[in-house]
């Protein structure tokens, strides 16, 4: 039943506003944890947790997922506008925060259309049933005559709006999970590629990222940071920084030291004025060893990821035997623009405006650190640059929060590159040993696999700095799931996946694009490379036979097709200083979902050792497509970033600290090494739309060294491909 | 002591109170006038989210000391065009959907203009060399190429 109070009308004056707000018009978001009259429910089993209808006939959807630069926010209108039967235009979608939307989990893991839209798809049918049953009393007409259509619902020749049925008033209803969703043959606007809404005002300047966002009174914030990781504050002197025109003050919480000032560019000239002494903290491991360090790291506990026969009796018995060692160096998320964040106290309350990919468990940790009750916070998300998963936009928050406090005021806090390169949390260096063994007829007889990762803490969550300077509670931080796709997608009759949780890592970890999944895959589809040749069976050839997975054999069989490929041997030797190569790779992500399989062409350099990754091949199934062309978008992103990851990314630190704090010092790749991309998209409409955020990035490192492997013979096995690793591979053969 | 300085920003003068003469340009457009086309990335002159076309030339407007922009012509992202009203450039970075995060946006369309104003008939290659000094890191590159051309033809 509907409920026909009048109880939403308050709320939405201010929550209308924020609709505005949040919009792609960018105007600052005045409404603060305070001046809210009336709460909206944010249950994420309630309909009214996801879905308003205005007395204007506007639709507001309340996500918990947010855009983090995937095109999140046309994607969820797409199947809201759809799945309501109301015009695309009349969509709007608040994003991630607190106090209007449901706590989804964090935007991560390649899941906002698959959990977080598929969530808001059922309140939507939900909704839209409730007003079809409504309209048939109205229009004295059996449900099953009502259709919907335009945010009407229409029966017997007569029509009638959604805001005449619910318009400023709530549902009152539970999400019903059995709602029945619209026939796929009938989506108007998902499947098809509706152009981004944020796109116009991002290449006109009208957007208003979280880096843009001012409070009137706002001071500007900037962390002074410890010299090693572990550094203890022995003295400061800021008496230089007092004399800096709009110098405020210094703040000193333990080993956490900040200054504020008037003006942004106050607060830069008063960070390098201050003198700090710091302790010499030595605690980081010698880089030149760290795979050494990492194998010899105290093991908490040991894990079957996948077991599968008696891997042992048949390694024993194998006809055919191999072995090798895989790495992957640390890496950082890189965003372009270094994290950034507001906060504002007012009445023992705060408000906190960042980039957070996960608002409600940024609430969480600033509820611990701060030691006071969630819902005295308020924290809303504004898009940032791109953070490809937990960078530092959380520890700037939490700056912003602890600096606020001490003040009194409203503070921006403006992460520098070296906080960002130097200070986000890693993407953890990672070994992984193999041994397998090949029947007689050449099929693998059995697949082993140990993998050396950080160990997980019971919550995901990582610690925020500020806590961790300042002395104030704190969680200890989680790597992410990096343990999964160790497990590999192919009928094998004995397998054994293990992960050995270590008790530390060098750096502070943290999830990073396809987090663990690129790192395992790289290893898997490498070592199922070494296989295949051993078998003396072509790489695709190799696969397909251990497929027992029909969109798996036609996602590889289309990525093969697409690519042209031909085995190896029907393809000439290379005597010029350019040798040309090919690889293949394939997952199914996790297990359970995206299937992507691609081919690499690679131009390798033999005198300079330097890879040139000319063309991807991707075949991409993903189930339902929401957005062609914005899946695109995400394909072509996984590929370039990851072959960066690939050839020339590693974060480099001594004993005391990262060295790796700007562009120069952890380049990226630029646009003269961009391979081309192309594409297969596999279309499912009747299946359930997977994620496509990062499955891609998964089986790029492999494929480009089973490139390198077929043009020159060498197998990389550590990521980055530097050229010097070319070269010296290239002395062995 | 605080001075007053005029710039001429997007065809306007607009007087700015100084501190500091050495202040990067960057600040005061983004604090002082208020515009959110250039972007703060490194403070470095590395990455070129800050770039701003001055004189004509595309330039780092974070590595561009305030006293040196008295008497020059400023042109910033919000110069070119307006979502109402796009600049050929914004025109194709939207028919191309070429942006993700969009932060490193501003840059590649800054350079870019910088490019077509003296090359107007660019090939992919020059395009990537041009634009070789300016970072994106979701990986938009294929598609940003694909609008300066697109934004070459219509202009031509």
């Amino acid at each position: 039943m509907l409920n026909q109070t009048l109880s939403r009308r308050d709320f939405l004056k201010t929550g209308g506003s924020l609709v505005v707000t949040f919009s792609l018009s960018g105007l600052a978001p005045g409404v603060s944890a305070q001046s809210a009259t009336v709460a909206k429910t944010v249950a994420s089993d309630a309909v009214d947790g996801f879905v308003a209808i205005g007395a204007d006939g506007s639709v507001s959807i309340y996500s918990g997922k947010v855009d983090l630069g995937t095109g999140v926010r046309t994607a969820v209108t797409q199947i809201a506008a759809d799945e309501l039967d109301v015009p695309f235009a009349r969509v709007k979608v608040i994003q991630g925060d607190t106090m209007l939307t449901p706590d989804q989990g964090p935007t991560y893991g390649s899941l906002s259309i698959q959990i977080g839209g598929m969530q808001i798809r059922q309140a939507c049918a939900t909704a839209r049933a409730a007003l079809v049953a409504e309209a048939a009393k109205r229009l004295n007409s059996a449900p099953g005559d009502v259709a919907t259509q335009d945010g009407m619902c229409v029966a017997k020749g007569q029509r009638i709006a959604y805001n005449e049925l619910i318009g400023n008033k709530e549902f009152q209803l539970k999400v019903d999970p059995k709602a029945s969703l619209k026939d796929p043959a009938k989506y108007q606007v998902v499947g098809q590629s509706v152009p981004r809404l944020d796109i116009p005002a991002k290449v006109t300047g009208e957007f208003q990222y979280m880096q843009d966002f001012r409070l009137p009174g706002m001071l500007h914030g900037r962390v002074i940071r410890p010299a090693g990781v572990r550094s203890e504050l022995i003295s400061y002197d800021d008496s230089l920084a007092q004399k800096i025109p709009g110098y405020v003050q210094i703040i000193r919480k333990d080993n956490y030291l900040a200054v504020v000032a008037t003006s942004e560019w106050a607060a830069i000239r008063a960070s390098r004025a201050v003198k700090a002494k710091w302790s010499k903290w030595e605690g980081l491991p010698d880089r030149k060893n760290l795979w050494e360090y990492v194998r010899k790291t105290k093991i908490n506990k040991d894990e079957d990821l996948q077991k599968v026969g008696n891997s042992a009796d048949a390694l024993k018995n194998g006809a055919k035997k191999v072995g090798a060692t895989y790495d992957f160096a640390i890496h950082t998320h890189g965003s372009i623009g270094p994290s950034c964040a507001v906060a504002e106290w007012k009445d023992g309350k705060v408000t906190c405006w960042s980039a957070s990919q996960a608002t409600h468990l940024l609430r969480k940790q600033m509820a611990q650190m701060l030691q006071m009750k969630e819902q005295d916070i308020r924290c809303l998300y504004i898009d940032g640059s791109g953070c490809y998963g937990r960078n530092g936009h959380e520890d700037a928050a939490a700056d912003a929060v602890l600096i606020a406090k001490e003040v009194g005021k409203p503070v921006r806090v403006q992460w520098m590159r070296a906080d960002e390169h130097g200070w986000d949390p890693k993407g953890p260096p990672t070994l992984i040993d193999y041994r397998g063994a090949l029947d007689a007829k050449g099929n693998i007889a059995a697949w082993e696999s140990e993998v050396y990762i950080p160990d997980r803490p019971p919550q995901i969550q990582v610690t925020l700095i500020a806590a961790d300077l300042a002395g104030l509670p704190k969680e200890p931080a989680h790597p992410g799931n990096i343990h999964q796709a160790l497990a590999i997608p192919y009928t094998v009759p004995n397998i054994k996946a293990t992960a050995h949780w270590l008790a530390e890592t060098p750096l502070k970890p943290s999830w990073i694009r396809t987090p663990g999944r690129m790192q395992n895959t790289f290893g898997n589809e490498c070592f199922m490379d070494e296989m295949a040749l051993a078998a003396g069976v072509d790489p695709v050839e190799f696969r397909l036979r251990h497929l027992n997975d029909k969109r798996g054999i036609e996602c590889l069989e289309r990525a093969a097709k697409l690519a042209d490929w031909t085995p190896r041997k029907s393809r000439p030797e290379y005597s010029g200083d350019i040798a040309y190569g090919r690889g293949v790779s394939y997952i199914k992500y996790e297990l359970v979902r995206t299937y992507v399989a691609v081919v690499a062409n690679v131009e390798v350099n033999r005198k300079t050792g330097k890879i040139r990754v000319t063309k991807f091949h991707v075949a991409h199934d993903c189930g339902q497509i929401i957005n062609p062309d914005g899946l695109k978008n995400q394909i072509e992103g996984n590929v370039v970033q990851t072959v960066s990851r690939t050839l020339i990314e590693e974060l480099k630190f001594d004993r005391s600290m990262v060295t790796s704090l700007d562009w120069k010092s952890y380049p990226i790749l630029t646009f003269p090494d961009v391979p081309e991309v192309a594409m297969d998209l596999i279309d499912r409409p009747n299946e359930k739309p997977w994620g496509a955020g990062e499955p891609t990035a998964a089986v790029v490192p492999s494929a480009i060294s089973n490139a390198v492997f077929d043009a020159l013979g060498i197998r990389l096995r550590s990521v980055p491909f530097t050229p010097d690793k070319v070269l010296a591979a290239l002395k062995t053969v | 002591m605080a001075t007053q300085m005029t710039l001429n920003v997007n065809g306007k003068a607009q007087t700015v109170t100084v501190d500091d003469p050495q202040m990067p340009l960057l600040y005061a457009l983004r604090n002082d006038l208020g515009l959110h086309g250039p972007r703060f990335g490194c403070g470095l002159g590395q990455c070129g989210a800050c770039t701003v076309n001055i004189d004509g030339k595309a330039m780092r407007s974070c590595q561009f000391p305030l006293a040196k922009a008295a008497g020059t012509k400023i042109v910033t992202l919000e110069g070119l065009g307006s979502s109402a009203d796009p600049h050929p450039l914004q025109k194709a970075f939207i028919a191309e959907q070429a942006v993700q995060c969009g932060y490193c946006i501003n840059g590649m369309i800054m350079q870019a203009k910088a490019l077509l104003d003296t090359n107007r008939h660019p090939s992919d290659e020059q395009i990537k060399q041009a634009l070789a000094h300016n970072l994106c890191r979701c990986g938009t590159h294929v598609r940003i190429v694909r609008a300066v051309k697109r934004a070459a033809a219509e202009m031509a």
